[in-house]
């Protein structure tokens, strides 16, 4: 009961107005008042009063929030609806232990080792593994326990992780910005490219690019499962991985471990942790997205001469959303030679993923995918650039079970293969 | 009231996916904007008309109460289950049905969420003008049920205005039609009037058939700022009175913008003591004209400063200062009563002083706001519940805000409609022939008490 305690004046903000139904993408694939922020809001001022218990309906009805974010933004009383459903969870957790599941994605992610086997195995065994089951079924990633579809699309993992590649420190020209580079699992295991695209762009302005070898997953999936000792235990390594440096930025290429450092782990593990907080709060406040960064600092893909012509299309991932990073990618993709930017209907709505809700409620994070893929068809884009891989892979999902061949890339990939040129 | 054997009977109507029992989804659908709250005993999600009437049939048999529910943004709980029954829920009643751009009119099922309809019919350059602020959440529906009106009312009308024919289910089950698709119809009694606004208690409307518009083609937004609450009123009235009519005539008081300034930081003039946000839409060189004649009427009306928008984008950061109000109203105390009154135009000014005077005799805050060109005012009293009293001394003060609007010849609501919030202050406007007028006409409809039972009319008075 704790956790909900700690969030009871945030429950007391909620006027029950409604507005929160407007964009919340769990909503839109139940339908159903309990799926909203405003009915999630509803049960744990219940819980708290002791009208229900931490039963199984509660966990069903917490499940169903991909803590998007979209009703906090929505919200004329700015309630955290996304932290309340995180104490939520972890109160259910601390009363029914975590499942089983999530008692393997809290080992896995505070495991850095495991997982680079983990993932060495399935790049290496995936192959041979699903040749038998051809076109419909693929690898499942998202921490790399593989997860088995029938009809899911998952990319492949690569045979050397990002963090192995490179060495910690990339010096760049002096007085220009030392920036450190925060990866995220996604990232060093599946789509290297995003990592190596990040890397050419801010080395082509003459940054200073540094990878901690010790930095580790930003724990969003412990989180969304409300295991918060493994998020408070990422949290601390990661701290110390990212203060070991001097930097004038911490950088993240993905949104949603942009997400995690920027806003959840002041929030959340903070709200939890006071003596972190001011910790927290001081690497929070340096961390950039890296689409953000190559704005601010001036990247000029127009100078970098003109490739194929694209008809492109971006996807607002939620946590750059919710952050307010919106126009700075769109401005960069504009500004490259060769790129239309054809706006879809909806870029800003949630593509589906929402971290645990993909792997419970398949079915609805696929349906609520389904109007974004009708979106990105109907824009036309042989392209849909966004700057969250979790994303990516959602999208990519999506569009292959409508049999399309549009690519879906990162942002930086985009700018990235221009700049080669 | 509702046992077992009814509940299964309810899932043989409507399947028993769309039949919810269990605590969880009670307590979810048992509140609304209202933020108070009662339990029913089921939740019911009926997919069309056949299975509304069938649900409508069965309470008649068991003698169980309905209460109609669309997105639950309603401010008067209109929607909530006070006493048990079911809730019978228009989610899933979600389709535009059609859209003729040849007759210009629009057939939709009620649960179709109001911005979701406007922008089906802008895409064919169409226009759908009713927009309550709640437009982004809530149904169309709701919106008749409740007769809900927006900003572009003055001009425009309110949703009653739209409404051309309607499909209801009757308390007893019967289903009829009432108006049609003509604009002209005189055969019989005017259900449809009766039934817009009649919030939930006639009968349950299944299908609307809305009159719409050519899109104007082009807006023009402008942002007056007056040293005097009565300057801003004078300019509605010379306004209009220049026959003009604007789009958009929305007010905001000194407190108001306190309160936006305080938080947003706005930067208004200091000697700002009222603001008039002014749109007006149509032929582009029409509103030119008008605008600019807008500008020249209200200047002597002690206009401190006037902000016209060149573009969208200039236009929207018009409309913010407008939109900031509720966000930025909880820093002067975390709970409020949201009244709407309505005065005649001219009377704006008269009504804003009496308030002022009960504010002071009250010692609580009260923050007005609305839409001046209908002299429709957002009286929000703003109090801490938690404080002890002040929840007794907000409902003294509202019940002599009500008085004030009706001494100048005005209402006691002009969107929110009476529900449950306003059913106790109803004889304050209605004398007892017309409370009786009206009951006979629910008797008549729903001689069992089945639908909505308990709203709109004093508690005590038979029904
Ligand atoms: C932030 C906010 C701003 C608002 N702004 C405005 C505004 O500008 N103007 C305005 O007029 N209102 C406004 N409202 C009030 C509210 O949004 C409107 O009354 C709206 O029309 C209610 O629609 P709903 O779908 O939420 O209906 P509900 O609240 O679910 O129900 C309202 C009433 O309609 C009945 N009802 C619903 N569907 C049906 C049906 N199919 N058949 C018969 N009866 C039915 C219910 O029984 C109930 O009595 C606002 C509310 C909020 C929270
Ligand atoms: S928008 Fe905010 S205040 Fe309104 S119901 Fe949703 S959570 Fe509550
Ligand atoms: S975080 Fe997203 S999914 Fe969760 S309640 Fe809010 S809008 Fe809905």
């Amino acid at each position: 009961m704790d956790p909900l305690k700690r969030v009871e004046q945030e429950l007391k903000k909620c006027v029950k107005c409604g507005a929160c139904r407007a964009n919340c993408p769990a909503f839109s694939a139940f339908q159903r008042e309990p799926a909203v922020a405003r009915g999630k809001v509803a049960l744990a001022q219940h819980i708290l009063k002791g009208d229900i218990g931490l039963d199984d309906q509660t966990y069903l009805n917490m499940s169903k929030c991909l803590l998007c974010g979209s009703c906090v933004e929505k919200c004329p009383n700015e309630v955290p609806t996304d932290e309340i459903v995180i104490a939520a969870r972890e109160a259910l957790a601390e009363q029914r232990g975590l499942t089983t599941f999530h008692q393997a994605v809290g080992r896995v992610i505070k495991n850095r080792k495991m997982m680079t086997f983990g993932a060495l195995a399935a790049s290496i065994l995936g192959p041979l593994f699903f040749r038998k089951v051809p076109q419909t079924s693929g690898l499942r990633l998202r921490f790399p326990l593989p997860f088995i579809g029938n009809t899911r699309h998952i990319p492949g993992i690569a045979r050397k992780p990002f963090l192995d590649r490179h060495p910690e420190v990339i010096p760049g020209e002096p007085g220009k910005p030392r920036i450190v580079f925060f990866v995220g699992c996604m990232t060093n295991f599946v789509y290297t490219e995003i990592g190596e695209a990040a890397l050419a762009l801010f080395r082509h302005l003459g940054c200073t690019v540094i990878i901690p070898k010790d930095q580790q997953c930003c724990g969003l999936p412990g989180m969304s499962g409300g295991d918060l000792q493994t998020v408070r235990e990422l949290a601390e390594r990661n701290l110390a991985a990212l203060e070991r440096h001097q930097a004038d930025y911490v950088m993240t290429a993905c949104a949603t471990c942009g997400g995690a450092l920027h806003k959840f782990y002041p929030a959340v593990v903070g709200r939890r942790n006071p003596e972190l907080a001011a910790r927290l709060k001081a690497i929070a406040e340096k961390t950039v997205d890296a689409a953000q960064l190559l704005h601010q600092l001036g990247l000029h893909p127009e100078e970098t001469g003109a490739g194929e012509a694209l008809r492109v299309t971006y996807h607002d991932p939620c946590h750059l959303r919710t952050r307010a990073i919106t126009r700075q990618p769109r401005e960069l993709l504009t500004a490259t030679p060769g790129v239309e930017l054809a706006e879809m209907e909806g870029a800003d709505r949630c593509c589906g993923l929402g971290g645990t809700f993909n792997v419970y409620h398949y079915g609805s994070s696929m349906a609520i995918n389904e109007a974004k893929s009708r979106a990105i068809m109907a824009s036309g884009a042989s392209v849909v650039a966004t700057g969250c891989p979790g994303c990516m892979m959602q999208l990519s999902d999506g569009l292959k079970q409508h049999g399309q061949k549009t690519r879906v890339m990162h942002t930086l990939e985009l700018l990235a293969r221009r700049l080669r040129r | 009231m509702i046992d077992a054997r009814i509940i299964d009977k309810l899932k043989e109507i409507v399947g028993p996916d769309n039949v919810a029992a269990e605590i969880q989804d009670l307590l979810c659908y048992g509140y609304d904007a209202t933020q108070m709250e009662f339990l029913p005993d089921a939740v019911v999600h009926p997919a069309d008309t056949a299975e509304v009437a069938a649900v409508m049939k069965l309470a008649n048999q068991e003698r169980f109460p309905v209460f109609p529910r669309g997105a639950g943004s309603g401010f008067s709980g209109g929607a909530l289950p006070k006493g048990g029954g079911i809730v019978l829920v228009t989610t899933r009643l979600n389709r535009i049905l059609r859209i003729d751009t040849e007759n210009l009119i629009a057939e939709v099922e009620p649960g179709v969420v109001t911005e979701q309809f406007q922008q089906e019919v802008e895409k064919l350059g169409l226009f759908y003008p009713p927009d309550p602020a709640s437009l982004k959440f809530s149904t169309l529906g709701g919106n008749v049920a409740e007769n809900a009106g927006g900003p572009r009312c003055v001009k425009y009308g309110v949703t009653r205005d739209f409404v051309m024919g309607l499909e209801v289910v009757l308390p007893t089950g019967e289903i009829i039609r009432t108006g049609g698709e003509t604009y002209k119809g005189v055969v019989g009694y005017d259900l449809t009037r009766l039934l817009c606004g009649s919030e939930g208690t006639l009968g349950v409307i299944t299908k609307i058939i809305f009159k719409l518009l050519p899109y104007p083609e082009a807006k023009k937004t402008m942002l007056t700022i007056f040293d005097s609450i009565d300057g801003a009123a004078k300019a509605v009235s010379t306004i209009i009175g220049n026959k003009i009519i604007p789009t958009t005539l929305e007010f905001m008081d000194h407190a108001t913008l306190q309160c936006v300034d305080r938080r947003f930081k706005m930067g208004l003039p200091a000697s700002a003591r009222a603001v008039l946000l002014i749109e007006v839409d149509g032929d582009r060189e029409l509103i030119e004209r008008q605008a600019a004649r807008i500008q020249e009427l209200v200047k002597p009306l002690g206009l401190v400063e006037c902000k016209v928008a060149k573009d969208a984008a200039e236009s929207d950061a018009l409309w913010k200062v407008r939109r900031l109000v509720s966000p930025s109203l909880r820093d002067v105390n975390p709970d409020k009563y949201n009244e709407d009154i309505v005065v005649p135009r001219s009377k704006v000014p008269d009504v804003i002083r009496r308030i002022e005077k009960i504010q002071q005799k009250y010692d609580i805050p009260i923050v007005n706001f609305g839409h001046a060109g209908d002299g429709n005012i957002h009286v929000n009293v703003m109090i801490d519940k938690e404080v002890a009293g002040q929840q007794e001394k907000a409902h003294e003060a509202i019940r002599e805000v009500f008085q004030a609007a009706l001494d100048l010849g005005g209402t006691m609501s002009g969107e929110h409609g009476v529900g449950l919030s306003k059913a106790p202050y109803i004889p304050l406007e209605l004398s007892p022939v017309q409370i009786a007028t009206m009951q006979a006409v629910k008797r008549a409809l729903d001689p069992n008490n089945i639908l909505n039972p308990g709203k709109m009319f004093p508690v005590g008075s038979t029904t």
